[in-house]
């Protein structure tokens, strides 16, 4: 009888009811898993160890619904990154240490993270630059899909919103034959390519976080992008300027800077965005 | 249940090219990615890509760089179409507004790169890959083709016929990463394989974390033979630390290797007198290593590359990417020291047995990109060939698959019954695991006359497989055994290779193999369960690393970036073939197909490669 109360009072925590005997046993594992909170003992006393304070949530599992931070003790290596510290807890720790991360060498844009306070990729951010203990913290401002993981779809979206792609009207007829483009203008452009859609910027944006409508920093950056490609024809220029100067477009930012001091790649976003500001006004000067 | 004409599994340059081709046949496309496209590791590609676009050079020249560079294992046919095909995909990317660096009268730039003959290998910075594939995922997005990203596919939907050349395929298995949800997609006309690399097989590695060859080893259990497995490229100049790579073009530009005396050893110790740093990848990499097991290594670990002479102006306009890579990841001000550098596994130029269209012995099944082999880089690739080979047969598989006619191919693929059978004498059973039943065959498991049917069949096998995943309450983790994998890969697989190192990593195999039976996956959730995403990889790496090791143990012989202790010549009386396995009731076997070097208009003579 005993035993059977205690199954019922664990299962009754969940938000279905068990069904079959897999269910019954995945939340058994769930609610294992969830009284287990990660705390890593500092290992031996003389080594060196990198202190991290990890932010943890799981909307399935029973002890990680509340968020909550864990702590994990790191050996340090020198050239170690957060990235390095992070799969180290993972795969030494805890297994279930979720975040995003791949080309490890700050092209691929997938583990962006809050990192003490500020938006910054994990594979690029040495340990030995950082005071600790070290916080990670999911990206503000995005819902967060599991521990440091968020939902990139809005970002996604807003991308998509300003016709990210070139379009032109005299493209060569011959199939070998290039559109010729000075120096000078891939020159212009050169920094605004270097976008790999991290989304630090748009995080760190206040304007952004208050108006969801917003284009936001990445996005006008990418407008930028093909504004001043010089192979895209005056028309099209034209038409750019109509997605760019609305009312959640150009005109929205603040000169704040975040987005600019974040932005691993050294976009100067704000900048970008002030030039096309003065095009848009030139634009509209020009109907008028 | 999802249902589409082609769809296409993994979204780098060569997924996205073959969509975007299959999209213009006018096919139904999507495309099934476990990274967001603009997350694929095309995006790291650095150096360039190599087109036959100026007066003074032509495809032929650069078919004959690509051959003699291939050390005579590449097939004419492939290489050929790579070579003739390249000019107009590369200018094709150019229209499509790709940021090329550019020269004075507004073409596009070309530089110099290891083993070409003429420099023709076309830039974007040194970041030429990123923007490929912002490029192309622009046109994607343009185009309205459906993109599932973060669902990650993990079988293949393929009917169990005897022989693997009756079997078809009907489509894919995905996992949704953000749900955990196990679906079927339904390919009405082909599935088109574009998982990339293989470089998790390896611990030092260029690749990314996702590399971990997925669609190479569903094929080769579904019954798709395996082509010249053995042949990985270790590139010469990665950071110590991490692997990262630092790009070819810096030798391009004039980057001077220097060993710990601070001699110039590729020419001072004669290891290629003319090409110098130029030579290609396999000679620098072998030459670096030479120099560190003589003792003229610097802190008994690697070289440096020195690129201080080139000034900042020069390096700021052609090489800043190489800049922030060695300050971030290593350190070194590149302005004002040298950079350490040492051999990375970097390319897997072998992989699913392909033709030129792109196709495998099993019908509807596709692959393109580094998980092809199509057979252009034989045994030794040359820096700035894999970016044509995405878009050239990328483009080939979306257009074959959506229905184009493109002629009969040249090159044959699956296993006929007059095929020279190979034997190796391997210390441990290769292949599956006694118990391991129901994946030994091919995946579908059944045969239906309805596709969709086979595909739900399938779908239930996967199901029950993540089920039991996640059930199981203990054992062993996969963390441990990858990095017990990758570690013995390294020590025993890598540029010099010997019968007892190979025989070794063997045993090593069959024992993470035999552990893997216990592994379990420890977090229990259904969303964004990257445990057990790694959990399934780790198969694939397991049967990948032994693909190798058996095509290394079998080719008793020096060719390309294949070296052998025993054996440090090339044979070409018995090697001018390339070595295929073919996964049998869970058991690899070996068999030879002859390299084809009879082009259009000539036959490629094999010659001592020299440079
Ligand atoms: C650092 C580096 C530099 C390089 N520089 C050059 C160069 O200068 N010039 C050159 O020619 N070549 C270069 N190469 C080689 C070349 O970049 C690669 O061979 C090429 O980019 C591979 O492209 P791909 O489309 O085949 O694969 P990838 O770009 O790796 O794409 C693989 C895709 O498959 C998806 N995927 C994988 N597994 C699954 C699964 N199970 N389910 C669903 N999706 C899956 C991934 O999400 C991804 O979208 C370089 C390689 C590296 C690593
Ligand atoms: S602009 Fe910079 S910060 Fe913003 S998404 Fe692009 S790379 Fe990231
Ligand atoms: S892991 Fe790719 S950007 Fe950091």
């Amino acid at each position: 009888m005993s035993t059977q109360l205690t199954e019922e009072s664990e299962s009754e925590t969940e938000t279905e009811r068990t069904e079959t005997p897999g269910d019954r046993r995945r939340a058994e594992k769930k609610a294992r898993q969830g009284r287990s909170s990660e705390v890593q003992e500092p290992t031996e006393a003389d080594e060196e160890t990198v202190h991290l304070k990890v932010f943890r949530y799981d909307p399935e599992v029973e002890g990680k619904m509340d968020p909550r931070f864990d702590d994990f003790y790191v050996p340090f290596e020198k050239g170690m990154t957060v990235l390095d510290a992070l799969m180290y807890a993972r795969d030494r720790f805890d297994t279930t240490l979720t975040f995003r991360h791949s080309c490890r060498q700050a092209i691929c844009g997938s583990d962006a993270l809050f990192i003490n306070g500020t938006q910054r990729l994990g594979c690029k951010t040495q340990i030995s630059d950082l005071d600790g203990p070290i916080r990670v913290e999911p990206l503000p401002h995005a819902e967060v899909v599991k521990d440091l993981v968020v939902d990139m779809e809005h970002f996604y979206d807003q991308m998509h919103s300003v016709e990210p792609y070139f379009q032109t009207n005299d493209e060569p007829s011959d199939e070998l034959e290039e559109q010729r483009q000075t120096r000078e203008n891939r020159e212009k452009i050169k920094m605004s390519t270097r976008c790999i859609w991290c989304g630090a910027c748009m995080s760190s944006c206040n304007i952004a976080a208050g108006d969801n409508q917003y284009l936001g920093p990445a996005a006008l950056n990418k407008a930028f992008r093909f504004a001043m490609d010089k192979r895209e024809g005056e028309d099209m220029k034209e038409h750019r300027f109509e997605i760019l100067d609305q009312e959640h477009g150009v005109w929205r930012c603040q000169t704040q800077f975040s987005c600019t001091n974040v932005c691993p790649k050294d976009i100067p976003l704000t900048e970008h965005i002030q030039e096309l500001k003065r095009e848009a006004v030139k634009n509209n000067l020009k109907f008028w | 249940m999802y249902e589409h004409d082609v769809i296409v599994v993994g979204a780098g340059g060569a997924g996205l090219r073959a969509a975007i081709a299959a999209h213009e046949e006018g096919a139904d496309v999507a495309l099934v990615t476990k990274l967001h496209p603009v997350r694929s590791h095309t995006g790291a590609a650095e150096g360039g890509i190599n087109a036959a676009l100026r007066e003074g050079d032509d495809w032929e020249l650069h078919a004959y760089d690509t051959m003699k560079g291939s050390d005579y294992l590449g097939d004419a046919p492939a290489i050929e179409t790579l070579c003739q095909d390249s000019p107009k995909e590369t200018i094709q990317l150019e229209h499509w507004g790709m940021a090329f660096s550019r020269e004075d009268d507004g073409r596009v730039s070309q530089r110099p790169f290891g083993g070409l003959s003429f420099a023709r290998t076309t830039y974007a910075g040194a970041e030429t890959g990123h923007h490929l594939l912002h490029t192309m995922y622009e046109q994607v997005v343009k185009r309205g083709i459906q993109v599932y990203d973060e669902w990650y596919v993990s079988q293949l939907a393929v009917t169990n016929e005897d022989d693997p050349e009756e079997r078809d395929c009907h489509g894919v298995i995905g996992y949704d990463i953000q749900t955990g949800n196990v679906e079927g997609f339904v390919a009405r006309d082909g599935v088109i394989l574009t998982t990339g690399g293989l470089g998790q097989v390896f611990d030092h590695t260029t690749n990314a974390v996702a590399n971990t060859g997925d669609g190479a080893a569903m094929a080769y259990r579904a019954g798709v033979p395996l082509e010249d497995m053995e042949f990985i490229q270790f590139h010469p100049t990665t950071l110590p630390s991490t692997g990262v790579l630092i790009s070819e073009g810096v030798r391009g530009e004039g980057g001077i290797l220097y060993n710990s005396e601070g001699e110039r050893f590729m020419f001072e110790h004669g290891y290629a007198n003319n090409e110098g740093e130029l030579a290609s990848r396999d000679v620098v990499a072998r030459a670096e290593l030479t120099e560190v097991n003589n003792g003229r290594g610097i802190n008994d670990e690697y070289v440096h590359l020195d690129m201080r002479h080139l000034g900042e102006e020069r390096i700021m306009d052609r090489l800043e990417n190489i800049l922030h890579l060695a300050e971030d990841f290593e350190g070194v001000n590149a302005l004002e020291e040298p950079m350490p550098v040492k051999p990375g596994q970097h390319y897997a130029m072998g992989g699913i047995e392909t033709d030129e269209n792109g196709e495998t012995c099993i019908s509807g099944l596709y692959a393109a990109g580094e998980c092809a082999c199509v057979s252009v880089h034989g045994s030794n690739r040359l820096g700035g060939n894999a970016l044509p080979e995405l878009i050239v047969f990328g483009a080939r598989a979306g257009r074959h698959a959506a229905g184009k006619d493109l002629g009969e191919a040249e090159i044959s693929t699956g296993k006929t019954d007059d095929a020279e059978m190979g034997e190796v004498d391997t210390p441990v059973e290769p292949g599956a695991v006694a118990s391991d039943d129901d994946s030994a065959v091919a995946d579908g498991g059944a045969t239906f006359a309805d596709p969709t049917q086979t595909v739900e069949a399938t779908l239930e096998a996967e199901r029950n497989r993540v089920e039991s995943l996640l059930e199981k309450d203990d054992g062993i983790q996969q963390a441990e055994l990858r990095s017990k994998l990758q570690k013995s890969m390294t020590a025993n697989v890598n540029v010099f290779r010997n019968e007892d190192g190979l025989k070794q990593a063997l045993r090593d195999i069959r024992e993470v193999r035999e552990e893997y039976q216990d592994v379990y996956v420890n977090d229990p959730s259904r969303t964004f369960n990257t445990d057990l995403i790694h959990t399934i990889e780790m198969q694939n790496l397991i049967d990948l690393a032994e693909a190798i090791t058996l095509g290394a143990l079998a080719r008793d012989e020096f060719r390309g970036a294949h070296w052998r202790q025993e054996n440090q010549e090339r044979r070409d009386d018995v090697w001018l073939k390339h070595t295929l396995l073919s996964w049998e009731d869970g058991t690899p076997q070996l068999w030879y197909k002859p390299t084809i070097l009879e082009g259009e208009n000539k036959t490629y003579e094999p010659k001592e490669r020299s440079y």
